[in-house]
């Protein structure tokens, strides 16, 4: 009797998120039913109530760390899963949710919830990184879903994906854009941003903000340097690096350097 | 994800009992439910929320007024238009300015494309496999391919228009305060018109299918609250009217609906002052406009059964199909009288003020209030999602459905009562500024 080769287990992890970038996968409209084929997708509560015991072949780790509870949870996701990929901002750097990194979280509790004693949280918003060793990382606020099956497809051939980790601009010369920085003096984040959106904002006449975090070995300062000659103003260089991607090193170094 | 206490048992007439989910599956976000029975009466039904808060209001203070539509966006990976309008609508209130023609109608389009996406997700992705047993759509596809890949293409679509006006359809980077950084071309949007025919054709099915689910018997009395337009089904605009006498503007929202934070729930639950639990969503517009439905819409719902009024939430399933019909065709009138308009968008200048707006969120009522200073930075910003809203019902019919119920295996109880919740089609990171159930037994 030929053996039966037993599907790869797909699951899906929630911390601090949108649910954005797990929209992802369901957004694959046309190859959703081929990707249920290729995987069995074990663990994924956006979409079924199924959910089949671990260990699990892939786990896609959605959100950023911020309560005591989730700081523990993720040690157990890390010990069920083979091949941990955390998906977008929130999980590659803290999100959206880390500008609580740079002020105070009582202040902001309060300021939300009349009681803020019923309210478990932590002082910082982490990257998943920050907690356990983190196999491949998806960048961007959402991810791009045609990424998202480049690296299913990768992991299933057992090959390595190709996600590539150059900016934002180099997208935009192969789309033959003019540059909207050195034409028009709109600031743009492109030239420090990892590339994967297909140099989005750009084609709509508007400076990218910096979805995908920092690329490669990006040079924020110069970048900063760049904005001031076109006179935008300290306070919103700062504002603009501390974005969806606040907490990553460099950009958050850049934002602190044109804090008042 | 079921954590079942009696798992297995068969109905008993027991007298006391807990039924709970740990973790909801198939809604957006993370959330549970309880309930406790003692004396074959139910005590107490909640909805606990753990997702964990995000703080959005407290770091949009000291962000630029022209930040909100992309940041609140992050609220919701599922309805991010709906933030990016309530947000914009409320800034251009702040600084009197109002953007009409054209770039009015974009906006609605582009509204369209999320009702159409994140309708046909919950009616065949995350609902309909309920009423058939199924745990998930994958399943479904395997029994249903036909019916499955139907809404995977009506979805695409609804994608497809947030995509064409948006830029993408998660997070869309084209809208902005004032209206777009750029306008699609005639020829961009006149290259849908053929699959929102076929869309039309398609929603048209998606409501006869709808109507053939099995439906429990659960009419419930709500106080409807959705907004309402002289000349259209609402969405970016209109009066906040409820079906007990409600009548007002955005900028008295406040003084009418109230918050109040509970213990089993990091989000807040919304009520109307001095009365309690309203209903906001689907069911409410359709309630409270049916008069302002296309033909099509209104003889659709005819032949699937609806009435002027549907109090039924398991039907609610129903009624978001009619409203993807209306939005599918509400789209292709757009699309076939655009012209494009010569600016992407009109200039906003800051002022210190205050500006407050509600749009309708495929979920419901979704309310802004931001105040701003001369320079444009944000000093004061309050959100009400639609879930914070709907909570109280929530809760509400739970208690209801269970009380009803009680001669239900243990299995049955709590797979509809996780049904019930999922009729609301919550969104939890959304209400967490927000969803967890547990049904508990004594």
């Amino acid at each position: 009797m030929a053996a039966v080769k037993k599907k790869p287990k797909l699951a899906v992890w929630k911390f601090a998120s949108c649910d954005g970038c797990q929209l992802c996968l369901l957004d694959c409209e046309d190859e959703l039913l081929a990707i249920a084929e290729a995987v069995e997708i074990a663990n994924f509560p956006e979409a079924s109530r199924q959910i089949i015991k671990g260990p699990y072949d892939i786990s896609l780790v959605e959100g950023s760390i911020t309560t005591p509870h989730d700081a523990e949870r993720i040690h157990k996701v890390r010990r069920s899963s083979k091949f941990l990929v955390t998906i977008g901002s929130c999980a590659t750097a803290g999100g959206i949710q880390a500008l609580r990194n740079f002020g105070d979280v009582k202040e902001y509790t309060s300021y939300v919830y009349p009681n803020p004693e019923y309210i478990e949280t932590l002082s910082k918003s982490t990257p998943i990184a920050d907690h356990v060793f983190v196999d491949f990382e998806l960048r961007g606020c959402p991810i791009n879903k045609y990424q998202l099956i480049e690296l299913i497809s990768a992991l299933l051939n057992n090959r390595k994906p190709n996600i590539p980790p150059y900016s934002v601009c180099i997208e935009c010369k192969r789309k033959g854009i003019v540059c909207v920085m050195v034409a028009k003096g709109i600031p743009c984040l492109g030239p420090v941003t990892q590339a994967g959106c297909g140099a989005l904002c750009p084609s709509y006449n508007r400076g990218c903000y910096g979805c995908f975090g920092p690329k490669e070995t990006p040079n924020s300062a110069s970048l900063g340097t760049v904005w001031e000659r076109l006179d935008v103003k300290n306070d919103d260089i700062m504002r603009a690096f501390r974005g969806f991607n606040a907490y990553a090193e460099p950009f958050r170094k850049a934002s602190e350097a044109y804090e008042k | 994800m079921l954590t079942l206490n009696h798992s297995g048992r068969r109905a008993r007439r027991m007298k006391s009992k807990i039924i709970k989910v740990d973790y909801l599956a198939r809604v957006e976000g993370e959330g549970g439910l309880y309930v406790r029975i003692k004396d074959n009466k139910v005590i107490e039904a909640k909805l606990k929320i753990f997702e964990p808060p995000r703080f959005f209001e407290g770091f949009l203070r000291g962000r630029k007024f022209t930040e909100a539509p992309d940041i609140t966006a992050r609220i919701c990976g599922i309805c991010p238009v709906a933030y990016q309008m309530s947000s914009s609508h409320a800034m251009e209130t702040a600084c009197g300015v109002t953007v009409g023609g054209q770039l009015r109608q974009l906006r609605r389009l582009l509204y369209c494309g999320e009702w159409i996406e994140s309708h046909i997700l919950h009616v065949y992705m995350l609902h309909a496999p309920d009423f058939l047993g199924y745990q998930d759509a994958i399943r479904l596809a395997r029994d249903y391919p036909d019916v499955v890949n139907r809404g995977l293409k009506l979805k695409k679509l609804g994608n497809d228009i947030v995509t064409v006006v948006g830029g993408r359809e998660i997070h869309p980077i084209n809208p902005r305060i004032g209206g777009f950084y750029k306008v699609p071309k005639k020829e961009e949007l006149d290259a849908l018109i053929e699959r929102i025919k076929w869309a039309i054709d398609a929603s048209l099915e998606t409501i006869r299918w709808t109507a053939t689910l099995p439906f429990p018997d659960f009419e419930q009395d709500y106080e409807y609250v959705s907004l309402c337009h002289p000349d259209e089904y609402p969405m970016n605009e209109g009066r906040v009217v409820s079906s007990k006498g409600i009548d007002i503007e955005a900028k008295d929202f406040l003084d009418y609906f109230e918050e109040e934070h509970v213990e089993h729930s990091t989000s807040l639950h919304a009520k109307v002052k001095k009365r309690g639990r309203y209903l906001v969503g689907p069911m409410a517009r359709y309630n409270l406009n049916f008069d302002k439905l296309p033909a099509i819409a209104r003889e659709a719902a005819k032949d699937a059964g609806l009435g002027k009024t549907c109090n039924n939430q398991f039907k609610s399933i129903i009624v978001r199909s009619v409203e993807t019909l209306f939005a599918c065709h509400e789209a292709l009138q757009i699309i076939e009288n655009y012209e494009m308009p010569d600016k992407p968008s009109i200039e906003v200048k800051p002022r210190s003020a205050t500006g407050h707006w509600c749009t309708e969120a495929p979920r419901g009522l979704l309310y802004h209030h931001y105040s701003i200073d001369d320079d444009g930075i944000i000093t004061d910003a309050r959100i009400i999602p639609p879930t914070s809203q709907n909570q109280k019902a929530v809760e509400n019919d739970l208690f209801g459905f269970v009380s009803k119920n009680l001669h239900q295996s243990h299995d049955e109880l709590t797979w509809h009562c996780e049904q019930v919740v999922r009729n609301y089609d919550p969104c939890i990171s959304c209400s967490c500024h927000f969803l967890k159930l547990n049904i508990d037994r004594e």
